[in-house]
């Protein structure tokens, strides 16, 4: 009984920040900072969201987010699928070499890259732009490792009597692998979502117009030094948290399947 | 990659062609006052955020193990602040613990205690960014311990229950030592994550105040977005690989004396 008592006192410990950022940016400027704090606002207002869509364009940096996310995503997709049915089915010279190779790039951290890529993106003239933002983005080695292991567990028989008819590899590849493969894409798909919709450094970095801002960008850049209209940021935080809460609220099972397959397999 | 690797030898300020320095940039690190500041402060935030999180998504993951009413609610209560993003997580706990108005202060004041400057004070900043890192992965702990919790046969517990084994022994004599393989994997993805430790720091203190909370990946930013340095930031981000690569290297070679694989 007791175990229960604390772990539900701590789970709501867990979600209290999540409702104190919706009560915030429901309350004026001065119930905000008022002592004691209060939970629930006395006078809620909708001022705050008022104002994040006067400061941001809110639209603009949700479609912003939603398109390089979903482009970055699909070509993740095809590329790690491709490329894992290659490591997985064909032969072709140095292809434990270059599985090795990579293997290793797992192991680097983006962040020992991104002076490199950075002078790369410059160098092709894509600093400041979407495709400089995305290029990046649209190749995944981690991706590739999960979707040549997906594909070796496929028993080769499957196949064997499609190669006996005569079927190509795009024809196996189509037919065969892929159809297999969908829990291990559905999870990819959910990691790679969430990796490219928060990702922030690269952004950062990269981007300097605010209309080619993405969310995570736009946020960090609305809390000023020293004068902060911290309601308002809780009213911004609140509208940019929904939508992955609600992707988790609905895909709860697979999204925490998703994170142990990755784990599991890596 | 390679270019990294290539880079780090040069001086480079992105105008003049790069110029091939030798071994200097690596000499200049090593009496780099920030640099060897920066790689301190991470050190000592993973040993704050580590234990934390470790120790509270063990506990987690124990308490949850079984099914009750309501414990699938509480799972995804814990899992919630994963897939929440860095600024998010970082901005609103950067509310929580502003010093003037800041839910903790404030609530502290009601009280009648004078709560600390929090992140803008050099002798809290760095709890002030441990605190809400273990908030956001405590999930993530909780849901690889789980999973591990699972794939231990039930039939172990029984068997030494029915010997009169007690709560306490079966948890230290038989759970724990098999969750091993589970704990093994949170350290070494824990270490790679948290040796490149930035956005949180990044939005809360920008690695003050007085370089308090600086860490290694914002002196690769700084050097090389702020001053331009490509080539000095590059031998930085090497040596942070190194760092890594050994860390990861000495886990693999010392698992087999603590991790039991059945």
């Amino acid at each position: 009984m007791r175990p229960k008592f604390f772990t539900t006192l701590f789970g709501i410990l867990m979600l209290f920040p999540f409702i104190w950022m919706i009560s915030s940016s429901l309350k004026n400027s001065v119930e905000a900072f008022a002592t004691p704090p209060t939970l629930f606002p006395k006078a809620p207002t909708l001022e705050n969201y008022r104002n994040v869509f006067r400061a941001l364009d809110m639209p603009r940096l949700f479609f912003n987010s939603f398109a390089v996310s979903v482009v970055c995503v699909f070509m993740q997709l095809t590329s790690s699928a491709l490329a894992g049915y290659a490591f997985a089915r064909l032969n072709f010279r140095g292809k434990n070499a270059i599985f090795l190779i990579y293997l290793a790039t797992m192991m680097i951290p983006f962040q020992v890259i991104i002076v490199p890529l950075f002078i790369e993106m410059r160098h092709f003239g894509l600093i400041d732009s979407f495709l400089g933002l995305g290029l990046p983005m649209i190749a995944s080695a981690f991706g590739v490792f999960l979707m040549r292991q997906a594909m070796l567990a496929i028993p080769r028989e499957l196949e064997e009597a499609a190669i006996l008819d005569g079927a190509s590899h795009f024809r196996l590849f189509f037919s065969i692998a892929l159809p297999l493969c969908i829990p291990t894409l559905a999870a990819l798909t959910i990691l790679s979502f969430m990796s490219v919709w928060n990702a922030y450094l690269w952004p950062l970095v990269v981007i300097f117009s605010p209309e080619k801002m993405t969310l995570p960008l736009a946020l960090s850049n609305l809390h000023g030094e020293n004068l902060t209209d911290w309601p308002m940021v809780m009213a911004a935080t609140t509208l940019a948290a929904l939508p992955i809460a609600i992707i988790y609220l609905v895909l709860q099972k697979q999204i925490a399947q998703s994170f142990l397959t990755a784990g599991l397999k890596g | 990659m390679l270019a990294a690797g290539v880079l780090s030898f040069t001086s480079w300020d992105l105008l003049s062609p790069p110029e091939w320095i030798g071994f200097n940039n690596f000499k200049e690190l090593i009496s780099d006052r920030d640099f060897l500041n920066s790689l301190r402060n991470t050190l000592v935030f993973i040993a704050g955020y580590l234990p934390l999180v470790y120790f509270l998504g063990l506990a987690a993951a124990l308490a949850l193990n079984r099914k009750f009413k309501g414990s699938l609610a509480l799972r995804a209560a814990y899992f919630l602040p994963v897939v929440t993003s860095w600024v998010i997580v970082a901005l609103l706990w950067k509310w929580i613990l502003n010093p003037n108005g800041g839910l903790v202060n404030s609530a502290l004041s009601a009280i009648g205690i004078q709560g600390p400057g929090w992140w803008t004070s050099k002798n809290w900043s760095m709890i002030s960014v441990i605190v809400p890192s273990a908030w956001k992965d405590l999930g993530y702990v909780m849901l690889i311990l789980l999973a591990g919790l699972q794939a231990i046969p039930p039939e172990y517990k029984e068997a030494a229950s029915i010997d009169g084994a007690s709560k306490r022994q079966i948890l230290f004599r038989i759970t724990l030592p098999l969750l091993t393989p589970a704990t093994f994997f949170v350290l070494v993805v824990s270490l790679i994550n948290n040796f490149q430790v930035f956005d949180q720091i990044w939005i809360m203190t920008t690695g003050g105040p007085e370089g308090s909370t600086s860490v290694v990946v914002q002196q690769i930013v700084k050097n090389s977005f702020e001053y331009g340095h490509m080539g000095y930031a590059s031998a930085m981000s090497m040596v942070l690989f190194l760092i890594i690569m050994i860390i990861t290297a000495v886990q693999i070679r010392l698992q087999k004396r603590w991790v039991n694989y059945e």
